[in-house]
C-alpha cells in the first residue's frame, strides 16, 4: 500500500507466519472490523436485509465452495443442495430440541451437510473434471427433490416452507420473526469472520497445501505422498461444512422461510460465479465475489430510476440479464483471475507509488 | 420392500408387453431429443475444448428467432433461412467478442464465460421476440396413430428422423469433406492442427455455427413439442447426462447416450417412480449416467483419458 513496510523487522517464527505482516494492515483490519460491528448503530433496515445480510451469507457459501473448488481444484455444482442440506437439518434440529443453543444448531446443520458432501464427493475419486462437474448435478437435483418430496423434513407443514423459529443467544432475539436485522446482521458477521479465520489457517497449513496439490497435478500430488482419497474427501466435507452452515444462515438469518425453491441449481451457479469472479484460491476473493454478485442487481434495478428511464418491468427484467452477462463475460475477459488479483496489482502498484523503479 | 423394487415391476413389465413397447418407444422417442441438444455440446467441446453451457439458450434463441419471424408474416422456409443466417452470424459475433480474448484460459473460465453468455443471450432474444410462449408450427402434427396397438406419435416419429439424418450429415461432413478433416485435427490437437496451417479462428466460427444449426433443429423440435418459451432453455440440463453418459467427445456417444437416458428414465418413472413418490425425471437421469460413470470415467465413447506428470 501507499505505506512502507521499512523498519518492520521480524524476529520471530510467529511474525513472519502472520496473516497480517505488517502492523498498519493489522491497525486497518482490526479498525474495519471494529466499524464492521458497528455498522447497525447507523445502517437502515434496507441496508442490512437486502445488502449485508445477503453479503455475509453469500461470502460464507463462497468461501466454502472456494475451499472444494478453488483450493483442491475440485468444479461442484452441488452446492445449492448442500446449502439445503443445512438450511433443512438445522430447521429439523431447532425444531426438534427447541432448547438446543442456535449456535450449537448452525454447527450440527454444518456437520450433516459434511456427511452429506463425503457421501456426494465419494464419486471424484474416479470422475475429473467437467464429469465431475456435471455429476455434481446429481446432488443438487437428488437433495432438491428429496426435500421436497418428503414431508417429515418440513414437518409436515402443508406449504412445504420451513420457517425458522424464534431463538435467542445471550436473551437476546436473533431469529424468527421478531429478531431486528441488527441482531441478525452481528450474529451472521460474527459467524462469518470465525469461518473465514478457519478457511484462512486451514489453507495455509497443511490440509490446505495437499488440496492445492492435488488441485495443480493430481498424479505428481499422489507420488509424493498424499493420498487423494483422503484430501478429496476431506475438502468435499469441509466445503459441504461451510455450504452447510451457509444454508442454515440463509434461512434462518435472511429469509426467516424459505422452501426447496430456494436452493435450486441458479443458487449453485450463484455462488460459482462470486468464486470465478472473485479469485479462484482466494480467501479474499471470496467476499469481494460475493459483494459483487450482490451489489450489482441491485445497482441494475435501481440504475435506469436513479437516472429518470421509466423503464417496463419486462424490459427492466431483460435488460437486466443482458448486462449482467455481458458484464461477467467482460470481467472474465479484463481478468480471468478475479477481483482479488485486481486488488492483489493495485496493492503493489500502490506500494511503489509514486516511484515505479 | 425388496418385492416391490426388485420383482414387481419386473412382472408389471411382462405381464403388459404392449405397454412396455409403448413405454420404450417414448422413451426411445425422448432419448433421440435429448440426443439433438447434446449434439451442439458435443460439437463444440471436440473443436475447441469448451463447455458450451449456453447450447440450451442457442437452442431457445433459434427457436425463438423462427418464430418470432413467422409471427410476423414470414414464410417458414425464408425463415428458417433467416433463422440459419442469424445463428451463424452469433457464431462470428461468440467468436470475436467472447472466444478470442479468452484464448488459451482455464476451461473453468471458458465454462463461466458461456455461462455469462447465456444470461446474455437469454435477456437478448426475449428482448427481441417477447417472453410470452409461442407455438412453433412448422407442419408437424402431434398426433399419434396406432401400430399393432401400439400406440406412435408422428412428432416422436419426426423427431427420431431428423436426428438420424442429422447424425448422416454431420458424420459425412466430419469424415469426408476438407473443413470437416480440418475441425478433426483441431479436435486432436490445436497446437499441431495450427503449425500445419489450419486457421483455428476460421474453424472455431464453423464449429459454433454448426453447434448452432443443431441448435435450431432442436429448437424446431422441442418448439413443436412444447411450445417456445424460457423452459426450453432448461433442457440443456437434461443433455448434461446424455453428455457425460456418451462421453463429452463422441457424436455417436451422445445418440446412444441419449437413447439409454431417454429409455432408462421412462422405465423408472413408469415402474420404480410410484415407489418413491414420483416426480423422479429431474435426477433419475443424472444417477443413473453417474453409476456408468463409475465404471468407465471417460463416458461410453469417450476418448480414453490418458494422464500423465
Amino acid at each position: 500500500m501507499i505505506y512502507r513496510e521499512a523498519g518492520q523487522f521480524k524476529h520471530t517464527y510467529a511474525s513472519d507466519q502472520a496473516i497480517f505482516p505488517i502492523a498498519q494492515d493489522r491497525w486497518i483490519m482490526l479498525g474495519l472490523l471494529v466499524a464492521a460491528f458497528c455498522v447497525p448503530l447507523v445502517a437502515t433496515e434496507y441496508w442490512l436485509q437486502a445488502v449485508l445480510i445477503p453479503f455475509l451469507v453469500y461470502s460464507l457459501a463462497a468461501l466454502g465452495l472456494n475451499l472444494l473448488t478453488g483450493y483442491a481444484g475440485q468444479l461442484s455444482l452441488g452446492t445449492g443442495g448442500f446449502m439445503a442440506v443445512g438450511a433443512y437439518s438445522a430447521f429439523k434440529l431447532a425444531t426438534a430440541f427447541p432448547s438446543l443453543p442456535i449456535i450449537v444448531v448452525f454447527l450440527l446443520a454444518g456437520l450433516a451437510a459434511a456427511l452429506v458432501g463425503l457421501l456426494f464427493g465419494v464419486p471424484s475419486l474416479r470422475i475429473k473434471g467437467f464429469y465431475l462437474a456435471v455429476a455434481t448435478l446429481a446432488s443438487q437435483f437428488f437433495l432438491v427433490w428429496l426435500f421436497n418430496k418428503v414431508a417429515w423434513f418440513t414437518n409436515y407443514a402443508s406449504s412445504g416452507t420451513i420457517t425458522a423459529p424464534p431463538r435467542t443467544v445471550l436473551g437476546v432475539m436473533v431469529t424468527g420473526p421478531e429478531a431486528t436485522a441488527g441482531v441478525r446482521y452481528v450474529v451472521a458477521l460474527a459467524l462469518v469472520m470465525a469461518f473465514a479465520l478457519i478457511a484462512k489457517n486451514l489453507v495455509r497449513g497443511r490440509v490446505g497445501r495437499c488440496w492445492m496439490a492435488i488441485r495443480d497435478r493430481d498424479i505428481a500430488a499422489e507420488i509424493i505422498g498424499i493420498r487423494p482419497l483422503r484430501t478429496k474427501l476431506l475438502a468435499f466435507s469441509v466445503s459441504s461444512f461451510y455450504c452447510g452452515v451457509a444454508g442454515a444462515a440463509l434461512v434462518f438469518l435472511y429469509y426467516g422461510s424459505a422452501e426447496t425453491l430456494a436452493f435450486d441449481i441458479n443458487l449453485s451457479f450463484l455462488v460459482l460465479f462470486m468464486v470465478i469472479i472473485g479469485g479462484l484460491g482466494s480467501i479474499l476473493g471470496s467476499f469481494l465475489g460475493a459483494a459483487f454478485i450482490v451489489l450489482v442487481p441491485i445497482f441494475l434495478t435501481n440504475a435506469p430510476e436513479a437516472v429518470g428511464l421509466g423503464l417496463p418491468v419486462a424490459l427492466q427484467k431483460q435488460l437486466e440479464l443482458m448486462v449482467f452477462g455481458g458484464l461477467i463475460v467482460f470481467l472474465l475477459i479484463v481478468e480471468p483471475h478475479g477481483l482479488a488479483r485486481l486488488w492483489q496489482i493495485s496493492k503493489e502498484k500502490l506500494r511503489l507509488w509514486p516511484f515505479p523503479y | 420392500m425388496l418385492e416391490a423394487v426388485f420383482l414387481s415391476p419386473f412382472k408389471d413389465m411382462l405381464g403388459a408387453p404392449g405397454f412396455l413397447v409403448e413405454v420404450l418407444i417414448g422413451g426411445l422417442a425422448a432419448g433421440l431429443m435429448y440426443s439433438l441438444v447434446a449434439l451442439g455440446f458435443v460439437l463444440i467441446f471436440k473443436a475447441s475444448g469448451v463447455f458450451n453451457f449456453a447450447q440450451g439458450v442457442m437452442v431457445l434463441f433459434a427457436a425463438l428467432t423462427l418464430v418470432g419471424l413467422m409471427e410476423r408474416g414470414v414464410p417458414v422456409v425464408l425463415g428458417l433461412l433467416l433463422t440459419m443466417v442469424v445463428m451463424i452470424a452469433l457464431a462470428f459475433a461468440i467468436e470475436r467478442v467472447v472466444l478470442r480474448p479468452l484464448v488459451n484460459q482455464e476451461y473453468i473460465i471458458l465454462f463461466m464465460a458461456t455461462i455469462g453468455l447465456s444470461f446474455f443471450l437469454e435477456g437478448f432474444g426475449e428482448l427481441l421476440w417477447g417472453s410470452n410462449v409461442k407455438k412453433l408450427d412448422v407442419g408437424i402434427p402431434d398426433t399419434s396413430f396406432m401400430v399393432r396397438g401400439v400406440q406412435v406419435n408422428k412428432l416422436e416419429i419426426t423427431a427420431a428422423l431428423t436426428a438420424a439424418v442429422l447424425v448422416t450429415i454431420l458424420a459425412v461432413f466430419f469424415q469426408k469433406t476438407r473443413i470437416g478433416r480440418a475441425l478433426r485435427a483441431v479436435a486432436d490437437d490445436h497446437e499441431a492442427a495450427l503449425s500445419i496451417g489450419i486457421p483455428l479462428k476460421t474453424i472455431w466460427v464453423v464449429v459454433w455455427s454448426v453447434a448452432g444449426l443443431v441448435a435450431l433443429v432442436a429448437g424446431i423440435m422441442w418448439g413443436a413439442k412444447s411450445g417456445v418459451q424460457f423452459s426450453l432453455s432448461l433442457i440443456a440440463l437434461k443433455a448434461l447426462p446424455v453428455l457425460i453418459l456418451g462421453g463429452f467427445t463422441s457424436v455417436p456417444g451422445a445418440i446412444v447416450g441419449g437413447v439409454i437416458i431417454g429409455v432408462g428414465e421412462k422405465l423408472g418413472e413408469v415402474y420404480w417412480g410410484p415407489l418413491v413418490g414420483g416426480a423422479i425425471e429431474n435426477w433419475f437421469a443424472y444417477v443413473l449416467a453417474l453409476v456408468f460413470l463409475l465404471f468407465r470415467p471417460q463416458g461410453l465413447f469417450g476418448e480414453r483419458i490418458i494422464e500423465r506428470v
